[in-house]
């Protein structure tokens, strides 16, 4: 790797304005932060004077433990924010909740948000480096970092020809569009599996094969990854029941036990288990969940020591 | 125009490392409580041929790591030092271990001043030791001091002193880069 590599943008807003070389910058310098994380003492001085502001406008588990996590092992001063418990539900604005967090000297904002776009809007408004943690069902670019980052893991490196695919409610997910931007940048071959209410027309746009077929996709792919279905964003019926859903589009032991490969499997969380997937697929061998989880940490750590860099320099 | 001048050929660079060794090997031993790290990249390659050489004298049985400094650099807020991190491999804790640090040249100390931070990170060691190849004795900016050098150079600000590899650049040598 060369020394002066930096990232193009200043933001993360999503991994479709990333460019493929910041993509692999992104995980060539999370490959040494995991090492970072496994030390006995998992702390290093990068961001000690970078104070970074955690706002949740939706809610989150893992995302925000995850960036937290990566902010204290980076050294970084934090600052946390729920919706729920703030001057928003008094009917602040966006823009006037986060000027008056940055009046506080805020560097980074770390965001998510329901409305798709919040965050190209707040930047164009303020300073600081705003990572978006999930707009919407937009994008949600550390997962498909992170997804990235898990599968370049379990499949020994490179990702150019290796085929993804990716299962489940696609309509809803801000992690598909993500994942499809990141794995085309890093050269795979992707596909999406589901049902055709739960696959958007465009995606065939995008240069991604489209299947509604799970056993013959199963047996196509070296990775299988599956989304969650997401009841809370679904205002109509999109499939009659989730037993139906498990029946038809659930990956089950049986379908990956006629398979005569392994695939990894893939899921980010959180699990609807005996929905989209059997609890004895989703804690099996070819599993890599947990590890996709621990692999957060050290992909957050590097998105924010890179848009670090690059703030000191500009 | 700037010049280059060799202050360290192959043949004395090879004669420096044995003797690094063989002070080494007076001072550690059998390196029973000894652990041997380079410092990334200058001092990784250093002490690979310092373990090479060590391995000919009979010498094996000792700790030895990788260390990266990239994310403990006090430069890293002017953004004028490497921004990409090389790997760490330190598989053992340095706690009660006599430490060789190891890098190529030794000039402001603030290198080293980083590397001692992040050598806490793997353990509380008993004792640590620098050992550089080329020590640029003046312009020293922090009270550190190597305890095995092999050669001291004076030089002025503006020149640039570059210890090169057989593997990266063709030949073991030590060259000077300054202004006619």
């Amino acid at each position: 790797m060369a020394s002066d590599q930096q990232l193009s943008t200043k933001h993360v807003l999503g991994i479709k304005y990333l460019t493929a070389a910041d993509v692999e910058l992104i995980l060539d310098t999370a490959l040494q932060f995991k090492e970072v994380i496994n030390r006995p003492i998992k702390k290093v001085p990068s961001l000690r004077d970078t104070t970074v502001a955690n706002l949740f406008f939706e809610n989150s588990t893992r995302t925000r433990i995850s960036f937290e996590l990566a902010e204290k092992r980076l050294s970084a001063d934090t600052v946390n924010f729920s919706a729920a418990s703030s001057s928003v539900k008094k009917g602040e604005t966006l823009l006037d909740t986060v000027n008056n967090i940055l009046a506080m000297k805020v560097d980074m904002v770390v965001m998510r948000h329901p409305a798709p776009g919040a965050h190209h809007f707040l930047a164009s408004k303020i300073d600081a480096s705003i990572v978006n943690a999930g707009d919407g069902t937009h994008e949600h670019p550390t997962q498909a970092l992170l997804d990235a980052y898990s599968m370049r893991d379990a499949l020994g490196g490179d990702l150019r020809g290796k085929k993804i695919c990716i299962f489940g409610d696609i309509t809803h997910s801000r992690v598909a569009l993500s994942n499809v931007f990141c794995l085309q940048k890093l050269g795979a071959k992707v596909r999406v599996c589901g049902p055709p209410t739960l696959i958007p027309k465009h995606m065939r746009s995008l240069g991604v094969e489209v299947s509604y077929n799970v056993d013959e996709s199963l047996a196509w792919c070296d990775v299988a990854n599956v989304l969650r279905i997401q009841l809370e964003r679904q205002d109509t019926k999109f499939i009659p029941s989730l037993r139906e859903y498990n029946r038809h589009f659930g990956i089950t032991r049986e379908r990956v036990d006629r398979l005569d490969k392994p695939v990894v499997i893939m899921h980010p969380g959180p699990i609807n288990r005996g929905v989209e997937i059997d609890t004895a697929v989703a804690d099996s061998e070819h599993s890599i969940i947990l590890e996709q989880v621990e692999n957060g940490v050290a992909v957050r750590m590097a998105v924010l020591y890179l848009l670090a860099a690059r703030r000191k320099e500009g | 125009m700037p010049v280059l001048r060799v202050i360290h050929d192959c043949d004395r660079f090879a004669l420096t490392i044995e003797r690094l060794c063989r002070h080494l090997i007076e001072e550690h031993g059998d390196f029973a409580n000894t652990c041997l790290v380079g410092v990334q990249t200058g001092g990784v390659q250093l002490a690979e041929r310092l373990r090479d050489k060590l391995t000919q004298m009979g010498v094996t049985d000792y700790d030895y790591g990788k260390l990266d400094i990239t994310f403990y650099r006090d430069d890293f807020r002017t953004a004028k030092g490497p921004l990409t991190p090389q790997q760490t491999e330190i598989d053992f804790l340095v706690e009660n271990k006599r430490v060789i640090l190891v890098d190529d040249v030794l000039y402001s100390g603030r290198t080293t001043l980083s590397a001692l931070t992040a050598l806490n990170h793997f353990g509380r060691p008993a004792q640590v030791e620098l050992l550089v190849m080329v020590d640029r004795r003046f312009r020293r900016s922090l009270p550190i001091k190597a305890n095995y050098r092999g050669i001291t150079v004076d030089s002025l600000h503006d020149e640039y002193v570059e210890v090169q590899w057989a593997e990266t650049h063709g030949k073991d040598q030590i060259i000077l880069t300054g202004s006619e």
